[in-house]
């Protein structure tokens, strides 16, 4: 066991995964000698070479496309994409072609296939780098869509992405890499260092896809959440003194429907957060199994907080961010809705 | 794993296939030595007619055309032949966009802004194809091109309180500081994306053709984000279309740690692509300002002539980190700038200037601290208004507004849940 910051975390599921399998490579922009503008795979390119962590032109759609290819010959490239809002040019070839391979062709052909790419709000990245775009993900077929939340899950979870046989988006809360972020961002800023899930394991282990995690046991209200807002839906529990129960989604596709029904049949209360914007947001997917698997035995109407439903505004990030005030509120609002 | 695949039966080849990884010539810690390089002598490449034969100037792409050589005099059939006056007006504007880089710098780093980006080397390509354009002509740049603006002697105040995203910024803290919209200057809103704005320029000069007009376009994209498809569809459009345009190649060598190679460059020139699409394809020293205002002036004339488009590549040298967010010594050398052989463009025009005996290190000296003075004034000006987030900032409630033309329902929504919340 060694502590580790998420983004050490990563680094070490891809090192575990590059010297397990010869088949498996990474590619992206700058992640090769410069280690990846946050550093994920720093060192990986000292270690195993130039030809197994490569650096690649500047074109999302080339990267992707590519390594729907390998993946093809049998190889499991592990591909970031610098950041999530970067994803749009190589959109036609993970929504049209990673995600349809298996499907068009009958099981014949597909491309194993990970996509690591930095996704949310909370370091000034403005419009271009702060977006949270898996609702555009989880609504095409065939890709699977996972966010971790915290170094441990991280690991485990990449390295079970990575050992996949279909194309996973992975999601990384970029305002996590160095530290946990519960929306305060008024006081100064965290470091895992201490944290419990910053224990990592250093050699092989996964952590399931479809899995979710209770992150906070309570019986008031169950708050859905994944990412970022993990963080931040504790903090409003603490803060508003509402008895949440936060579950950790950790995989947005599959799903881990049980564990939130039996949440939510304990609580009869839901509230349901993203960073991304509200409008058919993941969110809205949420809403609709909880009502339809839940509904009797719900007290109050399902609360949503989300994104505005406009661009990330530069400016003005925390007020755009939905923090643990907003979150506290639907929490207080859910708790107390009398039917 | 959950399914095993049937292709690991290697076929051995001999020999065995390999992959090729490009390499920069230089990493940190090695010694910088770009005697290697292949640089046309100053004067030496031809000037074709505006109306050439595309395949007729093949041999341009891989040439670099110069005017300026290293005694300070201009040589060649390449010389725009600028009065004294025009050059004293790009030495002023190019210090002037060094100076202000590097207030903005500063800013940064004493937290008024939480990011920046220097077009350090590179200011005579903003400069001088700015010169250049006619006025109404459209410019579709990217974030190292500020120069665009100042050569227009756009307000400074204006670009800063942008940077600084205060009460005074038009974008009303939407953007990233550097991302500037100036429409009454025919610049374009910068996005935050690489690339994208190559073929809008084709597509606003096919528009402008397609109504009569007389006003041509000009597109901007580093050598980097010339492997992304935008680049692509630009060069296709513009060819077919015969669109009028300038589509310039930066090719400052790095994109962020990324060495031109990975987009291409050791094969073929960036100017070489245009060969493919049946487009003039020029490559040209970018660091020597009268070269960039000849050539833009014979692309410029030559899409006014309604003859198309040309492919201009401009080689420089990105002389300041990619932002404030990396450290370039990390992934290069810390001095190949100072190595770089077509060195740089502002004492290569003032040595030009002191040649024609047109200008004096006293002048010089005289004129660093006039740009200098302008550039403090206009920042202090701007911060005094306010800095990221402290100061006289738009309501934040203004986030709500220009999503649409009109605000719809739910926005509305939301805007009142936001002003409920404060």
């Amino acid at each position: 066991m060694s502590a580790m910051t998420l983004s050490q975390a990563l680094n070490s599921a891809m090192d575990v995964m590059l010297g397990k399998d010869e088949n498996v490579l990474l590619m992206g922009e700058d992640v090769g000698y410069f280690g990846g503008v946050f550093r994920c795979t720093e060192g990986l390119q000292r270690k195993y070479g130039a030809r197994r962590v490569l650096d690649t032109p500047l074109s999302e759609g080339g990267i992707v496309g590519a390594a729907i290819g390998m993946g093809v010959y049998g190889l499991r490239p592990v591909v970031e994409i610098q950041f999530a809002d970067y994803s749009y040019p190589a959109f036609d070839q993970l929504a049209s072609e990673a995600a349809r391979l298996r499907y068009r062709s009958a099981g014949e052909f597909w491309s194993a296939l990970t996509v690591r790419t930095p996704y949310g709000g909370g370091i000034y990245g403005g419009q271009t780098h702060s977006q949270s775009p898996e609702a555009l993900f989880t609504h095409v077929c065939g890709l699977k869509t996972v966010v971790p939340s915290n170094p441990y899950d991280a690991k485990g979870l990449l390295i079970s992405s990575i050992e996949d046989d279909d194309p996973i988006i992975f999601l990384e809360p970029k305002r996590l890499y160095a530290g946990p972020f519960d929306g305060h961002h008024d006081r100064p800023a965290t470091s895992w260092e201490g944290h419990p899930h910053s224990e990592v394991p250093d050699g092989h282990y996964r952590v399931p896809l479809g899995k979710a995690k209770i992150a906070r046991p309570g019986s008031a209200v169950t708050v859905l959440a994944y990412g970022t807002m993990v963080h931040v839906a504790i903090a409003a529990a603490q803060d508003s003194g509402v008895d949440a129960e936060v579950i950790d989604l950790r995989t947005l596709i599959p799903l881990d429907l049980d564990t939130i029904v039996a949440s939510v049949k304990k609580t009869g209360r839901c509230v349901v957060v993203h960073e991304a914007t509200l409008t058919c947001g993941y969110g809205a997917e949420l809403v609709a199994l909880v009502q339809q698997h839940c509904f009797y035995w719900l007290e109050a109407p399902i609360e949503r907080v989300a994104g505005w439903d406009t661009p990330y505004p530069y400016a003005f990030e925390w007020d755009y961010f939905p923090g643990p005030k907003r979150v506290g509120a639907a929490l207080v609002k859910a708790a107390e809705a009398k039917p | 794993m959950n399914e095993a695949k049937p292709i690991h039966s290697l076929q051995p080849a001999k020999p065995a296939l390999s992959l090729h990884i490009p390499e920069p010539k230089f990493r940190p810690g090695q010694k910088v030595d770009f005697s290697g390089l292949r640089i046309a002598k100053p004067g030496e490449v031809r000037r074709p007619p505006i109306d050439v034969a595309p395949q007729e100037i093949r041999d341009l792409a891989d040439a670099i055309i110069r005017v300026m050589d290293d005694e300070g005099g201009a040589v060649g059939p390449w010389d725009p032949q600028l009065s004294a006056e025009e050059m004293r007006r790009a030495l002023r504007y190019m210090m002037t966009t060094r100076a202000y880089d590097d207030r903005m710098l500063r800013a940064q780093r004493q937290g008024k802004t939480s990011f920046y980006i220097k077009c350090t080397g590179e200011e005579a390509i903003g400069v001088g194809q700015s010169m250049a354009l006619a006025p109404g002509d459209m410019m579709f740049p990217t974030y190292r091109q500020p120069g665009l603006l100042i050569a227009r002697e756009w307000s400074l105040y204006d670009m800063a309180c942008q940077c600084f995203a205060n009460a005074g910024d038009r974008m009303k803290g939407r953007q990233l500081p550097v991302l500037y919209s100036v429409p009454q200057e025919g610049f374009f809103t910068i996005s935050g994306n690489l690339a994208t704005q190559f073929i809008q320029a084709v597509g606003w000069a096919m528009a402008s053709a397609y109504r009569g007009d007389s006003r041509i376009a000009a597109g901007w994209i580093g050598d980097g984000a010339t492997a992304e498809g935008d680049f692509h569809y630009a060069l296709t459009f513009a060819a077919v279309y015969r669109a009028p345009v300038i589509l310039n190649v930066v090719n400052n060598q790095w994109a962020i740690s990324t060495f031109q190679g990975f987009a291409g460059g050791e094969n073929a020139t960036f100017a070489d692509r245009a060969i493919g699409y049946g487009l003039p394809g020029l490559r040209v020293d970018g660091n020597d300002l009268l070269a960039v205002i000849a050539v833009t002036r014979w692309a410029a004339e030559r899409a006014r002539a309604n003859l198309g488009a040309t492919l201009i590549e401009f080689v420089t040298y990105r002389a300041a980190a990619h932002s404030t967010s990396d450290d370039p010594s990390r992934y290069r050398p810390a001095d190949e700038w100072e190595h770089w052989p077509l060195g740089d463009p502002i004492p290569r025009l003032k040595q030009h200037l002191i040649a024609c005996g047109e200008w004096s290190e006293a002048r010089h000296t005289q004129l660093g601290a006039e740009v200098e003075d302008e550039v403090q004034s206009a920042a202090k000006k701007a911060e005094a208004l306010g800095v990221l987030g402290k100061g006289e900032q738009h309501p934040a409630e203004t986030m709500f507004e220009d999503v649409y033309r009109e605000m719809p329902p739910h926005l509305k929504r939301q805007r009142e849940e936001f002003r409920a919340l404060k």
